[in-house]
């Protein structure tokens, strides 16, 4: 099976051959790395840019205008502040200029905590973006999903935000990509690059297909009836197994792979709630004006009265950043045991 | 549209007196928002008195069309000259100005002077000051991919020119092997709002910050129509074929301040119509009594689109909701 960082790059490719994907671009992003995380390796049309987040975007948006499909990526999303104002001129040129120019971009962007990243490795930044209109906003728990968000994304006329948990980069899925090789060594010799001199290396593309994951479509990611989890990125994998868990103690977790943050799956966390009586969203990022708070707004908002309990919002702690030691770090982002104690809690609180 | 080589038309007689048509319709336009806005019929007034000595060449010289054969312009919001020269209707920036929902840039959301043209291939105009010095990358890119003589050019002014964008243009148009068709552009006026650009800056010739990326550059009076078409000439015709990035500054005045902001009334600064008039009498190209006609049909037929652009709709709130996101297939 892919990783994470093998699916986006496998949806990349099929996007240059078959959605017209005419540039993929950022520092590293190039030959000789292909992406820090490897996502970007071998691709026909991956470039290295200046490190200079403002060109990047900048320069997306102006192949846009010329008709391209540019697919940028800012190496880690803690480096993206210094861009804010050009996310919101992509997000706002359709509306501002009354729909006479349309913005079909992809920007993607490594997130979250996990890999001892320390202070600028490790942000969060949907709640951030969800403020920033006009950009449709993604983020995949497992390979399968980023292959097919990817697609979606790049075939989107709209600008689209691709955040990928860097924690899960090299996770494996349970379900192969279409044409995927069913061996993950053969997939490995197909395409990833040898280790030191590679000048001489291109890929083996797989003959994968198209498939996609429609932007606005949430998943139940695993069937339950005495409590809702919605939750996306890293924290996904987290809570499917602590609904297992607590399933053999007879309790039946709904939890919910939003997949795409905005705009998200309102109708399918409404028909959970109304089926539960209650609510929990977890994510990585700050508690404060986190965007689990506009999910338990809406929830209220329609389906107040199928709530049994206040609904909860399991977030990162409301600190600058997350600390390089051990316990700094388990301390400002829910870890395993915080996600199974709220879910316990919430789903046995008494009525 | 053809994608046939561009030629630069030749500065005869016939032109030099066109280009004071389009120089004072440029004025008489600017002049009739800043009525508009003291009479209550637009909230906002910002843009390019001042410029017309550039900004007619600059659109006259203008590769116009659709696409990278042609030339993309990011513009700032001093460039309404540029856009009538290129045969913009002054009506539609009288609309952008009351925020009507015929405004054909914006349908009443943008400030005036913030035009968006697609078969022109004018990108959209914001009032960040400085992002179009990032965005012309791109657009420059697709261009040297292209090929043809199509450019992209960015204009932008001295304040703008203090922001990273402006650097970020220069380091990007200049990587080895990559350099770009960019014609980079900086109207020079000496005020970022208030503040005098010599209490900002060190240097007040912005252009030779080129240098130091190995950019040609020079330095023009803006306030000189013919000084100014034939820089532009030049910067443009290297740009094209050599397919390398060229800074231009245009030293022009600012007649009515920045905007509504400071009031917009007007200032005793070089007026770069009538030097240019004084110049056409000199040279016996008009009499005193033709160049009465120009101002007089031009604020003529602008009262006249006043009229009419009072008695057109205003948006409906519902449309607020219209162009979120984009229906139907991407591209542009």
């Amino acid at each position: 099976m892919a990783n994470l960082a093998q699916a986006i790059r496998l949806a990349l490719h099929y996007g240059e051959e078959n959605l017209g994907v005419t540039d993929i671009f950022g520092e590293d992003v190039g030959a000789p790395l292909g992406g820090v995380f490897t996502a970007t390796q071998g691709l026909k049309t991956a470039w290295n840019t200046p490190l200079d987040e403002r060109g990047i975007i900048g320069t997306a948006l102006g192949i846009a205008y010329a008709g391209g499909k540019p697919v940028a990526e800012i190496q880690f999303c803690d480096y993206i502040y210094n861009v804010i104002d050009l996310l919101k001129l992509c997000g706002n040129v359709t509306w501002s200029s009354a729909g006479e120019y349309s913005v079909p971009m992809v920007l993607m962007t490594p997130v979250g905590s996990g890999i001892h990243g320390s202070m600028y490795h490790s942000h969060s930044f949907e709640s951030i973006a969800t403020h920033i209109q006009g950009w449709k906003i993604v983020m995949p728990s497992n390979p399968k999903d980023a292959y097919g968000l990817m697609l979606s994304a790049i075939a989107e006329p709209n600008p689209v935000l691709f955040l990928a948990p860097k924690a899960l980069m090299r996770q494996k899925g349970a379900e192969l990509i279409p044409g995927e090789p069913a061996d993950e060594r053969t997939l490995h010799a197909m395409i990833d690059a040898p280790l030191g001199d590679r000048s001489d290396w291109t890929p083996n593309w797989p003959p994968v297909e198209d498939y996609r994951v429609a932007i606005g479509e949430a998943k139940i990611a695993r069937a339950g009836t005495q409590l809702t989890v919605v939750t996306y990125g890293r924290m996904l994998p987290l809570s499917v197994n602590a609904a297992e868990t607590l399933a053999k103690e007879g309790l039946e977790i709904e939890v919910i792979d939003l997949r795409t943050i905005y705009p998200f799956d309102l109708p399918c966390v409404k028909a959970s709630v109304e089926k539960t009586g209650r609510l929990l969203v977890i994510n990585e990022d700050t508690e404060v004006t986190n965007f689990g708070e506009h999910i338990i707004r809406k929830v209220l908002d329609e389906a107040f009265y199928s709530l049994e309990v206040k609904p909860e919002l399991l977030a990162g702690l409301d600190v600058p950043g997350v600390g390089l030691a051990w316990g700094y770090e388990q301390n400002s982002v829910p870890q395993a045991d915080d996600v199974l104690a709220a879910m316990r809690r919430l789903a046995t609180e008494r009525a | 549209m053809t994608a046939t080589p561009w030629q630069a038309p030749k500065l005869d007689d016939t032109l030099k007196v066109a280009i004071h048509d389009k120089m004072v319709l440029g004025r008489a336009t600017e002049e009739m928002l800043i009525r508009m806005m003291r009479t209550g019929h637009g909230y906002f007034w910002i843009g390019g008195p001042g410029e017309e000595g550039f900004n007619v060449p600059l659109g006259l010289l203008t590769k116009k069309g659709h696409g990278p054969d042609f030339d993309y312009l990011h513009l700032h919001y001093r460039s309404s000259a540029t856009i009538l020269a290129m045969g913009g209707a002054p009506i539609d920036i009288l609309r952008q100005m009351r925020s009507t929902a015929t405004d054909p840039f914006s349908k009443g959301r943008n400030f005036v002077n913030h035009f968006a043209i697609k078969p022109w291939n004018v990108v959209p105009v914001t009032p960040t000051i400085e992002t179009q010095y990032a965005t012309v990358i791109g657009t420059a890119l697709v261009q040297q991919r292209h090929g043809g003589d199509g450019l992209s050019y960015v204009t932008g002014g001295d304040a703008g020119s203090a922001e990273g964008d402006f650097w970020t243009c220069m380091n990007w148009s200049t990587r080895p092997g990559r350099e770009l068709p960019v014609l980079i552009l900086v109207t020079q006026n000496e005020f970022g709002i208030s503040t005098p650009a010599n209490q900002t800056q060190n240097n007040l010739r912005l252009n030779e910050r080129a240098n130091g990326f190995g950019i040609k550059n020079a330095c023009v009076d803006g306030n000189d129509p013919i000084a100014s078409w034939h820089a532009l000439v030049e910067a443009m015709a290297y740009v094209r074929h050599e397919r390398k990035p060229y800074c231009l500054q245009a030293n022009v005045s600012r007649l009515y301040g920045h905007s509504s902001s400071s009031g917009a009334n007007r200032y005793d600064e070089p007026d770069c119509v009538s030097l240019y008039e004084q110049r056409l009498i000199r040279e016996n190209l008009m009499t005193q009594a033709e160049i009465k006609a120009v101002w007089d049909k031009h604020n003529a037929q602008l009262a006249d689109d006043l009229q009419k652009v009072i008695a057109e709709p205003m948006p409906d709130k519902s449309q607020v909701l219209q162009h979120v996101w984009h229906e139907g297939p991407a591209g542009n």
